[in-house]
């Protein structure tokens, strides 16, 4: 925390009054070009104007897609990992989701914003919008920037907030928080600039990632296979019924995951478009045909399809589309959802038991593992002939190559990185809980509540 | 005065109830327990992790009742909660020394 704020102290001192005034002068500038060129959205008319490049329909539908994505994290995700845990630890899961959410947008404004996306070099932003000076609440591209500003902020809240489910029930909430905050700062701010941000060096290549396959998924991912390793399997884990205390809460969890989803994805294009439609409808798709794979799989292998089964398939096709949900077609996104349902299956029942590790609630099963293969596999269902977007000219070949780049360097640079913060972060604060702590409950032992009182 | 203890499944708890009923047995007192005889319990698996449950739910059911009574209530019990399928439960019976009637103060075969 010490370091964020430090960064934008000096980012305050060194900025000048001029650096602030040409800063509003671009935007001045870009708003006039936008004025004068229109846009190529649904709404282009006149009458549809905002005023200043705004487009009505397309701010109209990315405010509430903004407010979808937020509805992930709280209560989503929230619903979906509380149901997941014993019940002494429900509030505990809840207050992580929660907590990490107020702190993401706090950080978000002071500097998370602006380190992301706005002008720096090919690996980080700059300081132009520290605390959000210079913004015109009324100039953008499309949309208001104040806008793009809330939209992305929903990412950067619910990217912790996925890490949560592989160190719950043991961790430290003074370490959850402190991780958080600091792994968003050297983790997601440059790989979200590289991805998305103006010069990135992503961007640049031509990488594919419209939602976050790689910018929110494999980072949680990794970052979550990072810390349940570090921070050390649960009391009794192999060994004591670890059950879900509230499968209902997992199933309205996964619902409201879904349904924000088409936020999510179907908002990442920045418009109410075609485009925007179309990532809504290949996200439908992934996400049924995995939810179908997963629960097929299990029926097959344990005699009985599981509720449990079936909520997280839909959750690995809706992981695996992310990226992929600009560039490919409904065929496309039949295959990219049985591939995640399998893969994604493999990695959470199979693996997971064979090499013994605590992933408790998935999060590298699932979501890490998904991000990686709709990462990948977009590269091969973009291509016309399985019904993607790109014209006859784009090289399956070529894109394999930068996405394989991205994806293993972005998962290569998040590992590192956050080894390095969890060996801090337990030399200084401690990462995990004392046993007794643990046997009690963190509801209890963190945070002095009980979820259940009659 | 004995004290009869029956695990039984818990939906046989209507038919023991009225059973009793008729026979002139109107307290009783029963909790939720979780136990297991000879009878096998499931598995359960959530995503890979397998459980095997041993315990099975059923009810317990205390109600005290005077010595003359005691043969047939146990009867009674015995014949409500059958199904002649393996779980069906067991009936105790305990020696009780002394019992209180709180609101009025009375004891012995007057409390029950």
């Amino acid at each position: 925390m010490g370091l964020a704020f430090a960064l934008c102290a000096w980012g305050g001192l060194t900025l000048s009054a001029q650096d602030a005034a040409s800063a509003a002068e671009e935007a001045a500038v870009a708003a006039q070009e936008m004025a004068e060129n229109g846009d190529d959205t649904l709404a282009g008319e006149p009458e549809a104007d905002g005023g200043g490049g705004i487009d009505k329909a397309d701010t109209a539908w990315i405010m509430a897609a903004t407010a979808l994505v937020l509805f992930m994290t709280i209560p989503g995700l929230s619903l979906f990992y509380g149901g997941l845990v014993r019940s002494k630890n429900v509030l505990s899961v809840l207050m992580h989701c929660f907590f990490i959410t107020c702190v993401m947008t706090i950080f978000w404004l002071v500097c998370g914003y602006s380190l992301a996306l706005t002008e720096g070099n090919a690996f980080i932003g700059g300081l132009d919008r520290i605390f959000l000076k210079g913004l015109d609440p009324e100039a953008g591209d499309g949309i208001p920037e104040s806008l793009l500003f809330m939209f992305q902020m929903t990412f950067v809240i619910i990217t912790p907030a996925l890490i949560v489910g592989a160190f719950c029930e043991r961790m430290k909430f003074a370490a959850v928080v402190a991780f958080s905050l600091v792994w968003a700062l050297l983790v997601y701010v440059p790989v979200c600039h590289m991805v998305w941000g103006p010069g990135g060096w992503l961007l640049e290549k031509g990488v594919i990632d419209l939602a976050g396959g790689i910018v929110v998924h494999i980072t949680a991912g990794i970052a979550a296979l990072v810390l349940c390793i570090k921070v050390g399997p649960r009391k009794g884990h192999l060994t004591e019924k670890m059950a879900p205390h509230n499968l209902p809460m997992c199933v309205m969890g996964t619902g409201m995951l879904w349904v924000g989803w088409f936020g999510f994805n179907g908002g990442s294009d920045l418009g109410a478009s075609p485009d925007g439609v179309m990532a809504m409808l290949v996200t439908q798709v992934s996400a049924a045909i995995a939810a179908i794979v997963w629960t097929t799989i299990e029926w097959v292998k344990n005699g009985k399809p599981s509720v449990l089964g079936g909520v997280t398939g839909a959750i690995a096709g809706l992981a695996a589309i992310t990226p992929a949900s600009g560039e490919v077609g409904p065929v496309g996104a039949l295959c990219i959802g049985t591939v995640s349902g399998i893969v994604c299956w493999y990695f959470s029942v199979v693996l997971k038991n064979k090499f013994r590790y605590d992933d408790s609630l998935d999060v590298f099963g699932v979501h890490g593992v998904g991000g990686f293969v709709g990462t990948i596999l977009v590269a091969v269902f973009a291509a016309e002939q399985f019904g993607g977007m790109k014209d006859p000219s784009y090289s399956v070949g070529t894109q394999l190559g930068i996405q394989m780049l991205a994806a293993f360097g972005v998962a290569g640079y998040t590992f590192l990185v956050s080894v390095a913060l969890a060996i801090v972060i337990e030399k200084t604060i401690g990462l995990r809980v004392e046993e007794s702590d643990e046997r009690e409950g963190l509801d209890v032992s963190e945070h002095g509540e009980q979820a259940y009182n009659n | 005065m004995k004290k009869l203890e029956a695990i039984i499944k818990p939906f046989k708890l209507e038919e023991v109830k009225e059973a009793l009923g008729e026979i002139g047995i109107e307290g009783m007192t029963v909790s939720e327990v979780k136990g297991f005889g000879r009878q096998k319990g499931h598995t359960e698996i959530y995503r890979g992790s397998e459980y095997t449950v041993d315990f099975l739910p059923k009810l317990k059911l205390e109600t005290v009742v005077a010595d003359n009574q005691v043969e047939q209530a146990v009867e009674t019990i015995a014949k409500a909660a059958k199904t002649g399928k393996i779980g069906d439960g067991k009936v105790f019976v305990l020696d009780v020394e002394e019992a209180l009637r709180i609101r009025t103060d009375e004891q012995g075969d007057e409390a029950i």
